[in-house]
């Protein structure tokens, strides 16, 4: 089972149920795909890491086969590629590694090199698998790292929770694509309740089985409730908001490992999240 | 006209609660949200009339016309984003896998590729003769993020309002679009959070924001929700030679004043005052 944990925005607390989820699972795997801005690591501090590079294919010219024609440089969408006095410079920052100007290139002075844009690690926390993908400061897209680590989850049979970016660009989509389930993490403030809706609306989009979990829950709040009432969307528990919790969080420790309280809180929603997977499957076949 | 930029590195850290008070303070003429993704300036600064509203054409996308396509695979062969897929024998391309890149084009041998301009997003422009408001909202799943933001900063700038200072609420994360928000900008301030991840994500905005040359200053929120963490911070700062200018303690008066669409300098309160020291060294550090 796959659940995409998202948030519209950093800092609701996507990380914090998202690595308190796994913690509480059996032999799962916690993926974190915010690869801009990695925090699970933080949490688990896996053991026995491994590294594996992520690259993309760069262009490299052969100044003395470039004929100085700027096929390469009209085609690139992306003006990655310009022609200064017959030389012909390449800004990889921009480069999109489509792999165009080396096609059009008529005297074959174009090739490629892999250039490494930042880096898969995986290890292991007690029972958690953990993978992480982390961009390279400096780089523009980490769509490829977030490719990459998805396409290791495919087959997955095991309990996998997706630490999606925040926000709901393209990148966010490619996460939660093979997602069983979403899980939207929201805090009860204007802000909050706006950043919720954009995410709501990507899980509408994409036609996906989701439930809402409040953090920083407080006593009389109503934003997030009164919205999810009005559409009909699941509210899969409230996170309180409590000092204690607050203090493990950012000392970096999990909450479900430190604390009964929070351990069978996070249990009670993993529950709450297979129910509602195995009635979505019961409701669709 | 000076611009400052206020990131986080991530959301949730009060970004935008410090931006928004900074622009109350300031009194400023001129102000941006770039956080195409989720534009949440606009909540607590009241804009008065109807902004002008544009379309956001980002890259364009890919589109098969199937009378034509001959069913070759070469456009599926060379796309390195995986956007051509066939289903049913018939090809089609995925418009949020697409880069627009061009390369499925010019290897169809029967045309039956063009790419087609797509608006991704709407460009929103408050404007009286005094103050300029520059924000916009990107579409659902759109990757051209960077692009938005360099526009939002352009239409920004293009209404002259004799402002001598434009304050800017930055992207969150270290990508694209945040790259596009610092190019340009005189000064960075850095809203941290003191905990691990908050620590985590400053360290990398300041290596991004450093590839950049920007100046830099870090500010703490929440400050006294981890006093460890936050000394961590200030020891950083030190170290790494970067202005330390302040912190804003937690403060419940925080949350009640945005939800009623107010600043926290609209109302009485620790964080407001607090963030009152934070401007006023800011603006030190910028015009020395
Ligand atoms: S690979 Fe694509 S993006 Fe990169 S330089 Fe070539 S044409 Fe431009
Ligand atoms: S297409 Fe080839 S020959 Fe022409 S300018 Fe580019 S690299 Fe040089």
């Amino acid at each position: 089972m796959k659940y995409a944990v998202l948030s519209g925005k950093g800092g609701t607390g996507k990380t914090l149920v998202s690595v308190n989820l796994a913690a509480v699972a059996k032999n799962p795997i916690y993926v974190d795909c915010d690869v801009e801005e990695p925090n699970g690591h933080l949490f688990f501090k896996p053991r026995g890491i491994k590294n594996e590079a992520v690259t993309v294919k760069i262009p490299v010219v052969d100044e003395d086969l470039c004929l100085g024609c700027r096929k390469c440089v009209d085609f690139c969408k992306f003006n990655a590629l310009a022609s200064v006095i017959d030389k012909l410079i390449v800004f990889e920052e921009v480069c999109h590694a489509c792999g165009g100007c080396m096609l059009l290139c008529p005297n074959n002075a174009l090739t490629e090199r892999d250039k490494v844009i930042g880096e898969i690690t995986s290890g292991d926390s007690e029972t958690v698998k953990v993978i992480s993908g982390i961009l390279n400061t400096g780089e523009t897209s980490g769509i490829p790292i977030i490719k990459k680590l998805l396409a290791k989850i495919v087959n997955e049979k095991a309990t996998v929770v997706i630490d999606c970016p925040p926000g709901s660009a393209c990148i966010v989509m490619e996460s939660i694509r093979d997602a069983d389930y979403c899980i939207l993490v929201a805090e009860p403030t204007v802000f909050g309740l706006h950043n919720l809706k954009m995410v709501y609306e990507l899980v509408k989009l994409f036609n996906k089985p989701h439930g809402v979990v409040i953090n920083k829950a407080l006593k009389n709040n109503h934003l997030i409730n009164d919205f999810c009432c009005e559409n009909e969307i699941t509210v899969l528990t409230e996170i309180p908001f409590d000092s204690e919790l607050g203090q493990l969080n950012s000392n970096g420790e999990i909450a479900a490992r430190k604390s009964a309280a929070y351990h069978d809180l996070f249990s009670t929603l993993l529950q709450t999240v297979v129910k509602e997977v195995e009635h979505e499957t019961v409701a669709h076949s | 006209m000076k611009q400052l930029l206020i990131l986080s590195g991530k959301g949730g850290t009060g970004k935008t609660t410090v931006a928004s008070a900074f622009i109350k303070l300031a009194q400023a003429k001129a102000y941006a949200d770039c956080d195409v993704d989720a534009p949440n300036l606009q909540l607590v600064l009241e804009q008065s009339g109807q902004p002008e509203s544009n379309d956001f054409f980002g890259m364009p996308k890919a589109e098969i016309n199937t009378m034509l396509c001959a069913k070759c695979d070469r456009c599926r062969e060379h796309c390195r984003f995986d956007a051509v897929s066939v289903i049913d024998d018939v090809y089609s391309i995925d418009p949020f896998a697409c880069e627009g890149c061009g390369v499925c084009e010019i290897v169809c041998p029967v045309r039956a590729i063009t790419l087609k301009p797509l608006v991704s997003g709407e460009l929103v422009l408050y404007k009286s003769e005094t103050v300029v408001f520059s924000t916009a909202q990107l579409k659902m799943g759109s990757g051209t993020s960077g692009m938005l933001v360099t526009e939002v900063k352009k239409e920004m700038k293009a209404v002259d309002v004799g402002a001598d200072l434009a304050i800017i609420d930055g992207s969150p994360g270290i990508g694209c679009p945040v790259i596009a928000s610092i190019s340009g900008v005189d000064m960075v301030l850095i809203v941290a959070e003191p905990s691990v991840s908050g620590i985590s994500d400053m360290e990398r905005i300041i290596k991004t924001a450093k590839i950049f040359h920007a100046k830099i200053a870090v500010c703490v929120n929440k400050y006294d929700t981890n006093l460890e963490k936050t000394r961590a911070i200030r020891d950083y700062c030190q170290q790494h030679e970067i202005p330390y200018i302040g912190e804003i303690p937690y403060d419940e008066k925080v949350v009640k004043t945005v939800n009623e669409g107010l600043t926290i300098v609209d109302v009485f309160c620790d964080a407001g005052s607090a963030v009152q020291e934070v401007f006023n060294r800011t603006m030190k550090e910028m015009n020395p």
